[in-house]
């Protein structure tokens, strides 16, 4: 699994920042748009006029603390907003207001499955804080635990423009709408062992992240991005090794390329007896190369101090247990909950749970057609095989649960056969409707008349003689050949139980 | 003079009694303070006007008085703003070359407070760049001269509010404190001047030298004409995190003349012959004996760690300038440097062309003390010792109620004379940046000459207590009448 040879480990810390979903920024009312047409969602506070002050968008707070008690993480009473200085055009300030020494949220975990090769020995992929065999679980998962060391609240700069063919000049251009949305940088301790590790985590933290109402965490909007962390070390090593940061990666793909790629780099370098030098990454995905964009050494010195226009944030142990009260269920507990609730494989569980609408859509169709396993098998497999299809979200698609918890307890009544129900499913899919009605109109309703499914066995077992004897001699493999026929002649509407019992009947007598 | 013109002469109260009266209408007081403002324009004290908006809103201020519906004791008094307090579709250079064409797009809370009192914003005052001076001569738009003495300062920063007041162009201006730069030109000019609570006016809009020790305050001929100004100005701004929650009180009420049974600490470290003018130090013990008789006590306090109030505000004060004034880089408003190489040439010309020697310097100050490795040697030791100097108030104020010192250890000095020490200039802050340090409100108001020039005492108050000096100094006004006193050359 690893691009490594076997003797060296990747120790990966990944620091993600996640937009908030808020109706205005920051520090100012102006709206969050996106989108929008450049420098249309700018207030004087985002330019950074003369004389304009900050104050703090307190929903912020709020979905800070939502992040902390999810990520099981201590909310501080006390964090305060300092100033991280430094020039660049789309940053009108000419400071950033982050959080330095004091975040507002210090000292979680998270925990993540990860995929384990069938022979690996236990504790092969990394030394988390804790982990534990998962019972249950397909049988080459296992969970966890992944340190995150803070988060804290900073507001994102503009974009600068440099493309001749956006910018309409050779000059640059700069669009503040950005400027100043709130953002939440999570940083992850060095737990993650592989890319492959890397990117388990920021799927369990995007997902945490949407159930929580807390980011959209859109990666393609810019709305979820990772800088990672990576060094490299002899396997059991006590020691880390130097380590660079990759900076900007903005798609799954690119975070575990971007590992691996510096891996290798890194990898290349140890081998060659040279050193591994602290530095900035910049990864190009066409080239799937990364490469030096500034050391360490050269690094700006930020001049962070407490930002005097603001004070610090208080946040009392009453706002935490209100917030703690309105918390969703998170996807670990609905994990668990679903394998306890709905006998589901932990396999299932997960996949069901991987973003909330996926669960509420699983829970509804249970509960319509009182069949959870069934509801879980159609939803892993044919509706997931449709979203993939489509490239879509599953609020795209006509079908509700409704209309599949319908469809489900037609199946498990017997009035519709499962060929007959795979059928009428693409039609829900793109077009939605009552699935009875459906079934009625292009008569698929199950035929389940004895003399009708009769008068299919009698004309199946005079065409084939030959097959009906080999049964009759106790080989029951052309069974379900005959079986089949009879399908075939009744299109499938023949009630495959009753099918199963006429030719046993007709034939051994 | 005509009857404008003469009310114009005293202060906010002998207009407003003449506006109330009829007597003069608002047009008439603010035609006639344009008009004087034109013709002392050798002081170089207002750097704009907005005659024909100030007198279209003059015109509707007439109407309301006439009709007995004055919405406030400034409605229709013309008001002189610093030009680094923004006003919507105005100028707000800062005495920067940097800010040298800007106008502000919008209005800072002080204008929107004054417009709903029907005060008549008439222009704009001059100030050291960025309010980095104590002189006024740090100005694009060439030094401030002094009312009293033409060929001195008006101090500073705020040197044009101060000047104007005392020149009668305007009963009140606005100012801003971040070291004493509203008290110290109230001082050198002979009016009153105001620095709040921090927090007690909002600083939505005022351009930020340090956000810290920023506070806006009203300069005016008589401590009753402040009261009522910062009446209008200050109570609580949600646009300002750092403004107070508490309600401002009725400041007016709080001018009962009575001082009977009050405190006033004396600092023994401020009442030191070394390093001051002896002629101010009588002046300022003359002002106090007055009060003494007329009831009040005196008590000596310590405030130890006054020695290091100097050295803790210029790094705290230039921290956060260079951090403020970051935002000046020639990308989306102000002064942009011509045919840049690229963007480091942009920011370096932009800014090396923007700005004075002044605000350069401590610019290249404020940047040293946040740098990595000296950060906690410099401004953290700066905050640590403010905190003391902090406590050393709190404790004085246990046993007094005001604590009274000279505003500043000199009377007005000759333009040019300090211009090549700026050392010299920050020590002489000496009197006035712990109130700013301490966030505690203070005033200066004229208590005599010496050799001809103004004297200023200073009373600082306890946090949120600016009714209790103003009390103690419309008291001492009451009992003296060097308010009074105008300034000879332009009389």
């Amino acid at each position: 699994m690893s691009v490594l040879p076997d003797r060296y480990e990747m120790v990966i810390g990944l620091e993600v920042h996640t937009h908030l979903k808020t109706a205005s920024k920051l520090f100012s009312p102006a709206p969050v748009q996106y989108g929008k047409e450049p420098n249309h969602s700018v207030y004087p506070i985002d330019l950074a006029m003369p004389g304009v002050l900050p104050v703090l968008n307190e929903r912020v707070v709020e979905l800070s603390i939502r992040l902390g008690l999810a990520i099981h993480a201590t909310v501080n009473p006390y964090s305060v907003f300092a100033r991280k200085n430094y020039f660049y055009p789309d940053l009108p300030k000419g400071y950033q207001i982050s959080q330095f020494e004091e975040p507002v949220v210090s000292e979680g975990w998270l925990d993540i499955e990860v995929e384990v090769a069938e022979n690996a020995e236990s504790g092969s992929t990394g030394t988390g804080k804790e982990k534990k065999k998962k019972k249950g679980a397909a049988p080459n998962f296992e969970r966890k635990r992944i340190g995150i060391t803070r988060a804290h609240i900073e507001e994102d700069a503009g974009k600068s423009i440099h493309d001749v063919s956006i910018a309409g000049s050779e000059d640059s251009c700069i669009d503040l709408n950005r400027a100043g949305v709130p953002l939440l940088e999570i940083v992850s301790e060095p737990d993650l062992r592989s890319a492959q590790e890397a990117t388990a985590y920021l799927r369990a933290l995007r997902s945490i992240l949407r159930y929580l109402g807390v980011s959209d965490a859109d990666m393609e909007k810019g709305q979820f991005r990772c800088d990672a962390n990576v060094s490299l070390r002899l396997r059991g090593a006590p020691e880390f090794g130097t380590r660079t940061e990759i900076k900007n990666l903005n798609s799954f793909t690119n975070v575990e390329d971007a590992i691996e790629a510096e891996a290798l780099r890194q990898l290349e370098l140890i081998e060659d007896g040279e050193d591994v030098v602290q530095a900035t990454m910049a990864y190009d995905p066409e080239r799937h190369r990364t490469s030096v964009m500034r050391l360490k050494e050269n690094s700006d010195d930020y001049r962070y101090f407490p930002d005097p226009d603001l004070i610090p944030l208080r946040i009392d142990s009453a706002q935490i247990e209100a917030v703690r009260e309105a918390l969703p269920e998170l996807p670990e507990e609905k994990r668990n909950r679903f394998e306890g609730e709905y006998a589901l494989s932990a396999y299932d569980a997960g996949v069901l749970t991987a973003t909330r609408s996926l669960a509420d859509f699983f829970e509804a169709t249970a509960r319509d057609c009182g069949a959870p396993k069934v509801a879980a098998n159609w939803i892993t497999r044919d509706v997931l095989r449709e979203l993939k299809e489509r490239e879509c979200e599953l609020e795209d698609l006509s079908l509700t649960p409704g209309m599949l918890g319908k469809l489900i307890a037609l199946v498990e009544e017997g009035r519709l056969t499962a060929r007959s129900a795979s059928q009428l499913f693409p039609y829900l899919v793109s077009d939605g409707g009552d699935p009875e009605t459906l079934m009625v109109e292009r008569g698929l309703e199950a035929v389940s008349d004895v003399g009708a499914i009769d008068g299919f066995v009698d004309e199946v077992i005079s065409a084939n003689a030959d097959v009906v004897e080999q049964v009759r001699d106790g080989d029951d493999k052309p069974l379900n050949f005959l079986m089949g026929q009879v399908m075939k002649a009744s299109q499938g509407k023949a009630e495959p139980g009753q099918v199963r019992k006429a030719l046993a009947d007709k034939i051994r007598g | 003079m005509g009857q404008a013109e003469s009310l114009l002469a005293g202060g906010l109260a002998e207009i407003r009694e003449g506006l109330d009266r009829g007597d003069a209408t608002s047009s008439e007081i603010v035609e006639a303070s344009l008009a004087r403002i034109e013709k002392t324009a050798a002081l170089t004290v207002v750097v704009s006007t907005r005659a024909e908006s100030a007198l279209a809103e003059a015109e509707s201020a007439s109407k309301r008085i006439a009709a007995g519906q004055a919405l406030s004791p400034l409605d229709g008094i013309p008001v002189l703003l610093k030009d680094n307090i923004v006003h919507a579709g105005e100028p707000a250079t800062c005495s920067s070359r940097i800010l040298e064409n800007f106008v502000s797009p919008y209005d800072s809370t002080v204008v929107e407070r004054l417009q709903a009192a029907g005060a008549i914003l008439v222009g704009r005052a001059n100030m050291d760049e960025f309010a980095m001076g104590s002189s006024t001569e740090n100005s694009i738009h060439g030094p401030s001269h002094n009312p009293w003495k033409l060929d001195h300062a008006c101090g500073g920063s705020s040197g044009g509010s101060a000047g104007a007041v005392a020149a009668g162009l305007v009963p009140i201006a606005l100012g801003s404190d971040t070291g004493g730069s509203i008290r110290q030109p109230a001082s050198f000019c002979g009016v009153v001047g105001v620095k709040p609570t921090y927090g007690r006016v909002s600083r939505w809009g005022l351009v930020a030298f340090a956000s810290s020790l920023d506070q806006i305050g009203p300069l005016g001929r008589r401590v009753s004409d402040c009261a009522a100004a910062l009446q209008v100005i200050g109570g609580h701004d949600p646009r300002d995190s750092t403004s107070v929650p508490e309600p401002l009180p009725s400041l007016v009420n709080a001018l009962t003349g009575n001082v009977e049974g009050l405190t006033i600490g004396l600092p023994e470290e401020y009442f030191v012959e070394e390093g001051v003018d002896p002629a101010v130090l009588a002046r300022v013990r003359e002002a106090i004996a007055e009060l003494e008789a007329a009831g009040a006590k005196t008590v000596p306090v310590s405030l130890p760690n006054s020695p290091n109030t100097i050295a803790t505000y210029y790094v705290i004060a230039t921290a956060e300038a260079s951090s403020n004034l970051a935002r000046f880089d020639g990308v989306r408003y102000g002064r942009r440097a011509d045919k840049v190489k690229d963007l480091e040439d942009l920011y370096m010309r932009s800014r090396s062309e923007g700005f004075g020697a002044e605000v350069k310097r401590r610019i290249l100050l404020g940047t040293y003390v946040l740098s990595a490795g000296y950060y906690d040697a410099y401004y953290g030791q700066a905050q640590r010792v403010r905190t003391l100097i902090r406590r050393d108030f709190e404790h004085a104020f246990e046993t007094c109620d005001v604590i009274a010192t000279p505003t500043m250890p000199e009377t007005a000095f000759a333009l040019g004379a300090k211009a090549d020490d700026p050392l010299s200039m920050y020590l002489s802050d000496i009197y006035t940046v712990s109130a700013n340090l301490a966030g505690l409100p203070a005033l200066s108001m004229p208590c005599g000459l010496a050799d001809g020039m103004p004297v200023g005492l200073q009373l600082i108050g306890k946090s949120l207590d600016e009714a209790t000096i103003l009390r103690v100094g419309d008291a001492l006004e009451r009992r003296t009448d060097h308010h009074a006193a105008r300034p000879p050359e332009i009389a």
